[in-house]
């Protein structure tokens, strides 16, 4: 049986990655190296990494509030603002841009609006970053919110009794207590919102240097058979999910003792 | 509860959150959690329930008549078709590989054990079009074991095999850490062989996170689209799925037809998350 | 015949959890194993019932060598401290499961499982899921489910432990009369010296790894084996380099022959009894005496705190002298 398993997830799992790791590398440094500095790349790192960081913090403020509400709180409605929470893990990321085409972009129900206030939304930086929270918006409130069940209110009240404002209160009680979940949702949400494919092929036009973003890239010159630049944007994005894998697996010991 | 994982909703965690009353000394909202709540309600309508509105609004934009067409055309009926198929085909391997994954991993002791862990969250940290390019890279042209799957509907199987496999795995994996031991064991000394022991003890207490785990992977499935896009070739009435398809439109400008199939997703991905909402409800109750 | 347990030894890594244990336990007595946490228990328990291998050793059960025998070829029924209810199963379906397996009839399986329902008073239980009973009912339930296979012997390992005193309580003296009933052979496990003594035909005194003693609950009162054995079955308490029991010491309010003197240093009223704390002038007695008397005769004796007594054990009290038994370590 640890046979069939081990064999299972080498020949899914193990193998194929490995070998994106040789293919890359099999004519050497030199042309990764000379794919690296690529003005197409340079850019998609740039476009990516700033869609990544708003796309996160966004994503973590959202996660936390909500965790709060949902947890902390008895309100008309929560069930239901519980269970829509879900909802973007289960939809296309297709649908997802599509759905975000048909009210932001120019055509759209706000999009016309926006436009003509000079606030452009599809094929642009904004619409990007919606498109990577929607698909990424549950990740962080679905870490923090078992953690902040666990700890209860017993601690929050104590700090309450004691003179601790509610900025305060969560300031020193419950943000410590939740830190390495946060982190965990957090690392988990930067590694979705890196690799957001689907969603931002729709809604970002691709134009490329402006916003084209590094799983863009991978699919873009793949089609146009320039494989080393396709290999190399995978492996830099394959690498940075493994380490993310290991930083997550290392917080969660510290999470149970 | 140890570690459902990854970008998943963790199941195993969700049922916990879901289902809880409330703790004593939960409070009504009070200013400030009401201005959160609004803020937040806002954010997700803006974001997510307009939108989505929008896509079910532009289906029935001119009729229902068309909508139907719509989705009853060639190129999209055979989209839908291929992919719910070779979703459910997906979800039964996941069924069985995930279970025995999930129990290698808690109940087997090896060397290498703790890297496994590690990787099978892989596909939910790798981004799917990079899984696309990794599928490729071992069964395609220049496959260093000669199967050349490339543009076939088993890559098509292939790419939601690899995007799907955390699911139940992570989704069994707390339950089983947490099944009482001293049931198989009372189990046994009752006269159950190791297989019966296995099959009326285990699995029946199993059976929801599989459940659950297999609800999540026919979800995704159904809707992948990145990891299927290099791999399958994309070849209309042959290997292309929906969210493809509906991209095709979308590029084509038809956002009546994009939206229809679009529906026709969204539909079926909620119908899976009441599923799951209900199985965990019942699940519940049995305590 | 019964249980015949020879020269077992079990180790968990380099602990030594059972050291070349021997026992016999007679058929149809309800036998206690009792001894503090830790001392091994649960390990013979779970031996016996082929839940645990021994590293070296012999279980003979009604006469046939089990050590080879997986545990459903034992034919014995496990009581787990903790119920180990099917989760997924109703009472009714709990119960049946042993019968279910061995494949009998369907009618039989009722008739005979809701005689069982009915001997643990759960009749009117069976539709429900484990998760709707009460600590209580959970492990009457285990304990109907264990005898529904009618095991040659039945293995109850801290099968109240997990319950609050008063359910505790009505549950042993229950086990008593369910005993009487059935008459099986049995083995529990307990930790509390008072469930021991109350309930068991026979007790086996265990501590790291080994039998202390063996015997009825009033042999082991009154003639321990050692210093352990005395102090794990109830209070003890030092009289002139011997250990005595707090109610096997006679007050005289005169000088007697044999007798040490000491002062009262504290009385103190619990219920029904009395207790007295008196220091004597012996150096060999640590500590102060504690001696327990009735309030009628606390009465009596009229005693006030700095008043001198002279103390003597009774004469037919189990007394250990302290001098001629290696002192051992009591947790
Ligand atoms: N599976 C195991 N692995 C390692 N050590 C074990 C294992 N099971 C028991 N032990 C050790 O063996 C010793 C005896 O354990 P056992 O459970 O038999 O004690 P016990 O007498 O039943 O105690 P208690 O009253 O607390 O249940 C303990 O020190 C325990 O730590
Ligand atoms: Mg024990």
């Amino acid at each position: 049986m640890r046979l069939i398993v081990i064999l299972y997830l080498s020949f899914l799992l193990v193998i194929p990655v490995s070998l994106i790791f040789w293919r890359t590398f099999s004519h050497g440094v030199a042309p990764v190296w000379h794919a690296l500095q690529d003005p197409a790349m340079t850019s998609a790192f740039r476009v990516t990494g700033i869609v990544t960081g708003i796309s996160v913090v966004i994503d973590t403020v959202f996660g936390v509030t909500i965790s709060l509400l949902l947890v902390r709180y008895r309100f008309f409605g929560r069930r239901f603002l519980d269970a829509i929470l879900d909802l973007p893990l289960a939809i296309s990321p297709v649908v997802v841009g599509l759905a975000l085409i048909l009210v932001y972009g120019k055509y759209g129900w706000f999009g016309g609006f926006l436009e003509r206030h000079g606030f452009q939304v599809i094929f642009a930086l904004p619409g990007m970053v919606l498109a990577t929270v929607f698909t990424s918006l549950p990740l962080v409130a679905r870490e923090v919110m078992p953690v902040l069940e666990e700890i209860g209110v017993e601690q929050e009240q104590a700090a309450r009794t004691l003179g601790a404002g509610p900025t305060q209160t969560f300031r020193r009680v419950t943000l410590p207590a939740i830190r390495w979940a946060l982190a965990y949702g957090v690392v988990l949400s930067m590694a979705r919102c890196l690799g957001e494919y689907g969603a931002v092929s729709v809604v970002s036009g691709r134009l490329v240097n402006k916003t084209q973003t590094l799983p863009l890239i991978v699919d873009q010159s793949f089609q146009n058979y320039d494989v080393t630049t396709a290999y190399t944007a995978s492996f830099v994005l394959a690498a940075i999910a493994i380490a993310s894998l290991v930083v997550i697996s290392l917080l969660r010991p510290k999470e149970r003792a | 509860m140890t570690r459902s994982s990854a970008a998943t909703v963790a199941p195993g965690r969700r049922h916990r959150t879901r289902w809880i009353r409330p703790a004593p000394g939960v409070g009504r909202l009070g200013r400030g959690g009401a201005l959160g709540l609004g803020l937040a309600t806002l954010w997700l309508s803006l974001l997510v329930l307009i939108p989505l509105a929008a896509v079910v609004l532009k289906s029935f934009s001119h009729g229902a008549g068309n909508f139907w067409s719509a989705v009853t055309a060639p190129d999209a009926l055979a989209a839908l078709r291929l992919t719910v198929e070779t979703s459910l085909l997906v979800s039964l391997v996941d069924v069985v590989m995930g279970t025995l994954v999930a129990w290698v991993l808690v109940r087997d002791e090896f060397v290498g054990k703790r890297i496994l862990e590690v990787v099978i969250d892989l596909p939910f940290a790798l981004p799917t079009i990079v899984a696309g390019l990794v599928l490729l890279a071992l069964y395609g042209p220049q496959s260093p074991l000669h199967v050349n799957l490339a543009q076939s509907r088993a890559a098509v199987f292939l790419a939601l095999l690899f995007v799907t496999l955390p699911f139940v795995v992570r989704t069994v994996e707390p339950v089983l850490i947490e099944l009482d031991h001293d049931m198989e064991e009372a189990a046994a000394s009752l006269g159950a062989s190791r297989f019966v022991v296995f099959r009326r003890i285990v699995l029946p207490n199993l059976a929801p996170a599989i459940a659950a785990g297999t609800a999540l992977s026919f979800a995704r499935a159904i809707s992948e689209y990145g990891a299927t896009v290099l791999l399958s070739g994309n070849i209309p009435l042959k290997t292309q799925v929906a969210s493809v398809q509906i991209a095709g439109q979308i590029e084509s400008d038809n956002t009546a037809g994009a939206a229809a199939v679009a529906t026709v997703l969204l539909v079926t991905a909620l119908l899976v998350m009441i599923a799951l909402t209900l199985l965990q409800r019942w699940a519940r109750r049995r305590g | 015949m019964g249980i015949d347990v020879h020269h077992i030894t079990k180790r968990f890594g380099d602990f030594v959890a059972l050291d070349d244990v021997s026992l016999s336990i007679p058929t149809g007595q309800l036998t206690a194993l009792l001894g503090p946490s830790g001392g091994g228990k649960s390990t013979l328990l779970r031996i016996i019932a082929g839940l645990e291998e021994p590293d070296s050793g012999t279980v003979t059960i009604e006469g046939v060598d089990a050590t080879a025998l997986p545990p459903q070829r034992r034919n014995v029924g496990f009581v787990f401290q903790h119920y180990a209810a099917f989760k997924h199963l109703s009472v009714y379906r709990n119960v049946a499961f042993g019968l279910e397996i061995r494949k009998r009839p369907k009618d039989e399986i009722r008739t005979r499982v809701m005689e069982l329902l009915e001997l643990v008073h759960l009749e009117q239980f069976a539709d429900r899921y484990p998760a709707q009973l009460s600590g209580g009912q959970r492990q009457r339930m285990a304990l109907a489910r264990a005898l529904a296979v009618e095991p040659s012997v039945m293995l109850l390992d801290e099968p109240f432990g997990a319950l609050d005193a008063q359910v505790r309580r009505e549950l042993r003296d229950w086990l008593r009369r369910l005993h009487d009933e059935v008459h099986v052979t049995t083995v529990f496990v307990t930790h509390d010296q008072e469930e021991a003594l109350e309930v068991s035909d026979e007790i086996v005194v265990i501590n790291q790894g080994a039998v202390e003693q063996t015997g009825t609950p009033s042999a082991l009162y009154d003639q321990p084996a050692n210093e352990f054995v005395m102090r794990f079955l109830g209070p003890v308490t030092h009289l002139g380099g011997h250990l005595v029991r707090p109610h096997d010491i006679d007050i005289s309010l005169t000088p007697e022959p044999a007798t040490h003197a000491a002062t009262v240093s504290r009385i103190q009223r619990v219920g029904f009894e009395v207790r007295v704390e008196a220091r004597t002038a012996d150096t060999t007695d640590a500590d102060e005496v504690s001696i327990q008397l009735t309030r009628g005769l606390a009465d009596r004796l009229d005693l006030a705190v700095g008043q001198q007594l002279w103390l003597r054990a009774s004469h037919d009290a189990s007394a250990l002298d302290l001098t001629d038994t290696p002192a051992l370590a009591v947790s």
